[in-house]
């Protein structure tokens, strides 16, 4: 996977993940054609399309589009899969999620993210180890200074 | 000072703005608090402030005045910071910049760190957007973690080694021998990024290829277990066991396999469970069937392992599911060259999709159509894509329109199917039709010699209708012009022939030179169709008038073909009935023509509709050419030298676009019996000329007028005065040498004026 871009209905960009190294005049460029030309996009038409060398797939959950670019031989079918993988987490975590969860608490849709994909692949198959592991860090930023983790470590990564 | 607001509050307050005009303001508001904060050097609120500044990051503001305080953030030592800094990293950094290599330091140490989930926010950022500088610093510590017993960086470091690989080659050596138990771990994570490296090494290095294809039997072992095994909650996606993890196997099994018989037949019995055994009714199970089908197709498998997934591919194609006949279309067009019967069978599944209304399905399912067209099924193929042509958007129908024209030329059953096909594409697309086409069709109709008669009535009758359409009328124009007589004498044999007099059919190309319909090159090719038709009708005087009146035409190029036409009537008449008929037979250039089009690689979308592989059409003789060009020029020839059997002729080309400079060829012709050798030519001109003299075709002139020698003279003559030219000629003729010179004073006046 290249990217992931999140946004609304109105095109307003919700959450961005890159796994190229591009310009930020670059990046801007993309989303702005790319969120246009998703938006334009008919309920009937499929989730696949050519863009520029790379293959789009995206698909809407309630107000917000889903949008990944990959490349030549990635597998469109199984992305859907792995965007609804993600959606699964947040919904998990949020409880419910909505698209005002992921405003207001944009970094932890990010965190979410980066226990589940690294570097554009999955890292974790197991949607239990992904939100564990979030929870754990989540506790984490409770504690004051790590050092109590070093008494604390053997019951939190028992759990 | 202010106290700082919490990330939430500022994301609400921004969003009570009205006005774009509004969030500015508010947003410059914030960036000079948090700037200001930076500059205190606040810890406390640092980590708070560059959230809220990745939030308007978001919205679109400048943000790099943070960069700085994302490294201080991944440098502290709470994780709170640790984990917003590292975001803000990811976030506001990029390679390019040399600040982000301030990180490696901060990201070895966290490599180490006592916490696993310090351990992972580094491996992330570095597998994320790790420089290639960084790579090659760290790579040392990704190793060390690969080999780690601790599943959770295990999974992480392989994910970051795929990442220092992509950007640092030369390190893939180092992580071989860390590779050596990654498929003996229980730990799906750790398995699927395992899995992901293994093929990131095998695509890079045809040696590591060589190495890893001993894990075929473990790796068939592995997707054995996961289909075979019972329901696993933790990895049960509607029934299906880790779906993701059977996908990448069966990707690595194909780069495993291709071009290896062992190898291949080692996985054939599992690819064909899993092809006969996945659950079909999910896009879980078809993303898994749909893999299986890319290796099968990829590696060297029996022919009925083949058989079974292209049909696997059929029954895609007839799933409800618009995703999956979008990938099996896909898929069909890779195949179609080394499967096509396989394929053939599901024509009418595939035919059937260019009616969906999805765009890249209708336009997958019209390329393929088109690599399945062959000589038995054209008739029917045909009327499908007329039919597609008829309906299809707009941006489809260039290249179906050329992709109808190459299918015709190569399968036509008849002539008269092959007309009419032309015909229908024509009329119904014909605006859309390339421009390359009208030459193509001309040659074609010119070499269709006894369809004459019958297309050029087809072609008129349609201009009857409709003249909107610039290739059909400029194909029609071209085609009145040339057969015009056989219209008016209605000779048609394959239809009721109509009843058209000289001046209907006048009336109509005349139409053409008036109407706002008509391009300049359409109206260029009524005027030449007029004048054609002042030999073969008998209504001249009416063609001599049109020809004048567009002598003064305000468009260069109809003045000028008028002018030159006029100029046939009044001073070559003579040449009139030679210069206008009918146009021989046209050869193909030897291009990479349609027998090419079945052959293209399916995989490249436009390479069977790729225009360069269009033949084009060859001049008819040269030597036709060059009287039109010279006595269109106006200029008339002259003899500039006629001596001992010796004959040079000079020609005038029209001086474009420097009207300074005279072109002037000479032709060298012989009528003695014997051939004039070593021949050379020199010219000299007075001081306020320049001359210019080309390599001459050759230096032999041949006895008895057989052949001529032509050089090309050009002459500057910037103050316009007289032309006077001073030549010299040397040969050999009979063995004696032969020398002469001679004045050329008879130059005509519009050679110089």
């Amino acid at each position: 996977m290249q990217f992931m871009l999140l946004f609304s209905r109105q095109g307003k960009l919700r959450l961005q993940k890159w796994y190229v190294p591009l310009s930020d005049k670059e990046k801007k460029k993309i989303t702005r054609e790319l969120v246009q030309t998703v938006l334009a996009r008919k309920p009937k038409m499929c989730s696949f399309l050519e863009w520029r060398d790379l293959k789009i797939v995206y698909k809407r959950y309630a107000s917000l589009y889903f949008c990944c670019a990959i490349e030549d031989q990635d597998n469109e079918l199984i992305t859907l899969e792995i965007i609804h993988r993600y959606v699964e987490l947040l919904d998990k975590y949020f409880g419910s999620v909505c698209e005002l969860d992921i405003i207001f608490n944009f970094e932890k849709a990010y965190f979410i993210l980066d226990e589940f994909l690294l570097g554009g692949e999955a890292q974790e198959t197991s949607k239990k180890n992904v939100l564990k592991a979030i929870e754990q860090a989540d506790l984490l930023q409770e504690v004051r200074h790590m050092c109590f983790l070093k008494i604390c470590r053997i019951s939190v990564l028992t759990q | 000072h202010l106290p700082s607001l919490r990330v939430q509050v500022l994301i609400r307050t921004i969003r009570t703005a009205r006005t774009q005009a509004e969030e500015r303001e508010m947003i410059q508001k914030e960036c000079a608090a948090i700037r200001s904060s930076f500059r205190e050097e606040d810890n406390t609120y640092r980590c708070r402030n560059v959230a809220k500044l990745l939030y308007m990051h978001m919205l679109g503001y400048p943000a790099h005045f943070g960069q700085l305080e994302c490294l201080k953030l991944i440098a502290s030592q709470k994780f709170t910071d640790k984990r917003i800094g590292y975001l803000g990293a990811m976030l506001l950094l990029d390679e390019r910049q040399d600040v982000h290599l301030l990180m490696t330091n901060c990201i070895k140490n966290d490599l180490n760190h006592s916490t696993q989930y310090v351990q992972g926010l580094s491996l992330c950022t570095l597998g994320c957007m790790g420089s290639s500088e960084m790579c090659r610093d760290l790579a040392g510590e990704v190793e060390k973690l690969l080999k780690t017993s601790n599943s959770y960086l295990r999974k992480k470091a392989a994910l970051c080694a795929v990442h220092v690989i992509r950007k640092v080659p030369e390190l893939m050596e180092m992580f071989l021998p860390a590779t050596k138990n990654l498929l003996s771990e229980k730990n799906h994570g750790v398995l699927h990024t395992s899995v992901v490296l293994l093929t990131e090494m095998c695509e890079r290095s045809p040696d590591m290829l060589s190495h890893f294809r001993k894990l075929v039997p473990q790796l068939v072992r592995i997707l054995k277990n996961l289909i075979m095994s019972g329901y696993s909650p933790e990895h049960d996606v509607s029934g299906i066991s880790d779906p993701f993890l059977q996908v990448r196997i069966l990707r690595l099994l194909r780069i495993l396999g291709k071009g290896d018989d062992d190898s291949s037949e080692a996985m054939n019995d599992i690819l064909a469970q899993v092809a006969t055994n996945t659950e079909t009714s999910k896009n879980v199970g078809n993303a898994i069937l749909y893999e299986t089908v890319l290796t099968i197709m990829d590696i060297k498998s029996e022919s009925g392992l083949r058989v079974l997934a292209i049909n696997i591919l059929g029954r895609f194609l007839l799933n409800n599911d618009k995703n999956i006949r979008y990938v099996a279309l896909t898929s069909l067009l890779k195949t179609v060259q080394t499967d096509h019967n396989a394929v053939q069978r599901h024509r009418s599944t595939i035919v059937d999709c260019l009616k969906d209304l999805d765009v890249s399905i209708k336009r997958r399912a019209m390329e393929l159509s088109f690599a399945l067209v062959n000589g038995n099924n054209i008739r029917g193929m045909m009327k499908e894509l007329l039919y597609f042509l008829d309906s299809c958007d707009p941006d489809f129908k260039a290249d179906c329109a050329s992709g109808i024209f190459l299918a015709a030329e190569k399968y036509a059953p008849s002539k008269r199917w092959h007309i009419d096909t032309v015909m229908r594409v024509l009329t119904t697309a014909g605006s859309y039709v390339r421009d390359d086409s009208v030459p193509n069709l001309i040659q074609l109709i010119t070499n269709s010699v006894e369809m004459h008669a019958y297309t050029v009535q087809r072609l008129y009758k349609a201009l009857l209708d409709d003249i909107s359409q610039q290739p059909l009328v400029q194909v029609a124009s071209w085609c009145i012009g040339e057969y015009g007589d056989l219209l008016v004498s209605g000779q048609c044999e394959e239809e009721e022939p109509i009843q058209v007099s000289e001046d209907e059919v006048l009336d109509v190309l005349e139409g053409l030179l008036v109407s706002n319909l008509s391009t300049p090159v359409t109206r260029a090719y009524s005027l030449t169709a007029i004048m054609k038709l002042s030999t073969r009708f008998s209504s001249v005087n009416r063609i001599k008038k049109v020809v004048s009146i567009y002598g003064s035409s305000i468009d260069v190029e109809l003045q000028q073909r008028a002018v030159e036409y006029n100029a046939l009537f009044k001073k070559y008449d003579h040449m009139r009935p030679a210069l206008l008929e009918r146009m021989p037979i046209m050869e193909k250039t030897a291009t990479n023509g349609p027998t090419d089009i079945a052959q293209t690689n399916g995989e490249t979308d436009s390479t069977i509709l790729d225009t360069k592989h269009l033949p084009s059409i060859t001049q008819p003789a040269r030597r036709c050419n060059y009287h039109i060009c010279f006595c269109l020029a106006g200029i008339p020839p002259m003899t500039a030298y006629n001596k001992n059997g010796l004959k040079i002729e000079f020609t005038f080309e029209r001086s474009n676009p420097s009207p300074n400079i005279a072109v002037i060829t000479i032709h060298a012709t012989n009528s003695t019996e014997a051939d004039m050798t070593e021949f050379v030519f020199q010219a000299a001109v007075p001081k306020t000329f320049q001359l210019q003299l080309l390599s001459p075709s050759s230096n032999v002139v041949p006895a008895l007028n057989q052949g001529s020698v032509t050089q090309v003279i050009r002459v500057l003559n910037p103050q316009k005065q007289q032309l006077r030219m001073r030549i010299k000629l040397t040969y050999t003729h009979k063995g004696s040498p032969v020398q002469d010179l001679a004045e050329v004073n008879n130059f005509p006046p519009q050679s110089w004026q």
